[in-house]
């Protein structure tokens, strides 16, 4: 049992008392009933009919799981004065760059904590690690997604930024991210001019779960067929409250209004007793 | 890729409602799968081989229902249906929907064959 959250992974679940698992197979009588066939038969006067099968109403979600662990992980946000965030997008769209900006902006004026999901690597922990921002990096292996599971692990082992900001970067993916709740505040959408204007219809889901898109890499419009306006216009059509931002973190283009919508997330979340706290509220070092 | 893990996800729900029910062997799972889950049928049938085996449902049958997609249009003002990777209005094309069905993931029902004891001779 992990001392975490008391999880249990079915390798190691215990059988339950009482559950006895020796259904035993040798009978002392001859029949032939077949086992790999899905109609299990009895015989009943000589003749061999099918066996009544029982259906069971089940009615579970099979994101349920997940869910549990994303509301705990959302009560515990909720509870510090966390804002927490899902960095999401393709890979290679500029998540982990942005970031590093963002942290060294934030440096002495709002807590940080960051964490980095990759399939393998340490490689953008020792990024973000070296702004000084507190990191954790999970590595998911042959997982396409982080899920509420790892994120809750991961939380027992950073400090909460409490009236700060918990930046969780999932797996470079466009797709499987979308469907896994992490207990974040917002899903943010990362779309770099590289990669063309109609994503957002092509993987609708995505960005129909976020609540901030951030059109990346303005700086390189002169050299690529993006339209922006039109990239922003499909996203819309997918999700017509989607908020859009254009920026570019080498020109630092659009930066400012990231961190005014980061300032803006922070403050309606920071609690009363955290605020004052952290000496009177509004604006701290801003 | 999610779909493998999904299907974990119905492995354990499967295995569990078995095992309540007292149940060796499982012949038919049933999932609900709406047309706006951003899951692939086709993929959750490879996983569903792959993941079962070993299992109680290892030669269970997989059946999906295929829930339709309802959404608000809110120029509209009505309910409308919407189909896998449509974003507009079938009625006014426009944008101004809040999806409100067709997203559900679930495990509907199972089958669950007769115990040992109920199988044997008359």
């Amino acid at each position: 049992m992990c001392v975490t959250c008391g999880c249990e992974t079915p390798a190691q679940h215990g059988h339950e008392p009482g559950h006895a698992h020796d259904h035993d197979h040798d009978h002392d009588h001859d029949h032939d009933h077949d086992h790999e066939g899905a109609v299990p038969l009895t015989r009943g006067f000589g003749v061999l009919r099918p066996a009544p099968t029982r259906t069971v109403s089940v009615e579970q979600d099979l994101l349920a799981k997940n869910d549990r662990y994303a509301a705990a992980n959302r009560e515990r946000f909720a509870r510090d004065g966390v804002l927490a965030l899902n960095l999401v997008s393709s890979p290679g769209s500029g998540k982990t760059t942005l970031l590093v900006r963002t942290l060294e902006v934030l440096r002495g004026r709002r807590p940080v904590a960051v964490v980095e999901g990759d399939q393998q690597t340490r490689l953008d922990a020792d990024r973000i690690a070296a702004t000084g921002a507190p990191v954790v990096q999970l590595n998911t292996g042959k997982g396409c997604h982080l899920d509420a599971h790892q994120v809750g692990h991961a939380l027992a082992e950073l400090a909460a930024p409490a009236g700060g900001v918990l930046f969780i970067e999932n797996v470079g993916n466009l797709v499987c991210p979308a469907a896994f709740d992490l207990g974040e505040a917002h899903k943010v959408v990362f779309l770099s001019v590289t990669e063309g204007d109609d994503k957002p219809l092509k993987y609708p889901d995505m960005f129909r779960a976020a609540d901030l898109c951030l059109v990346t890499k303005s700086d390189l419009l002169p050299y690529v067929p993006f339209d922006a306006a039109r990239a922003i216009a499909n996203a819309r059509c997918v999700n017509p409250a989607l908020e859009c931002l254009t920026l570019s973190v080498q020109s630092g283009e659009g930066f400012e209004a990231w961190i005014r919508w980061l300032e803006r997330e922070i403050e309606a979340r920071v609690p009363p007793v955290v605020a004052r706290a952290a000496g009177g509220g509004r604006g701290i070092g801003a | 890729m999610h779909e493998m893990s999904l299907m974990e996800s119905v492995r354990e729900i499967v295995d569990e409602a078995a095992r309540v029910n007292g149940a060796v062997r499982v012949t038919m799972v049933r999932l609900q799968i709406g047309a706006l889950a951003s899951v692939e049928p086709q993929a959750l049938r490879f996983a569903f081989d792959v993941v079962m085996k070993g299992g109680p449902a290892e030669t269970a049958v997989l059946e999906i229902d295929r829930v339709a997609g309802t959404a608000w249009c809110w120029d509209c003002s009505a309910a409308v249906a919407l189909g896998a990777g449509e974003v507009a209005c079938p009625a006014c094309q426009g944008h101004r929907l809040q999806v409100t069905g067709g997203t559900e993931m679930r495990v509907h029902e199972i089958d669950l064959a007769p115990d040992q004891e109920m199988a044997t001779c008359a």
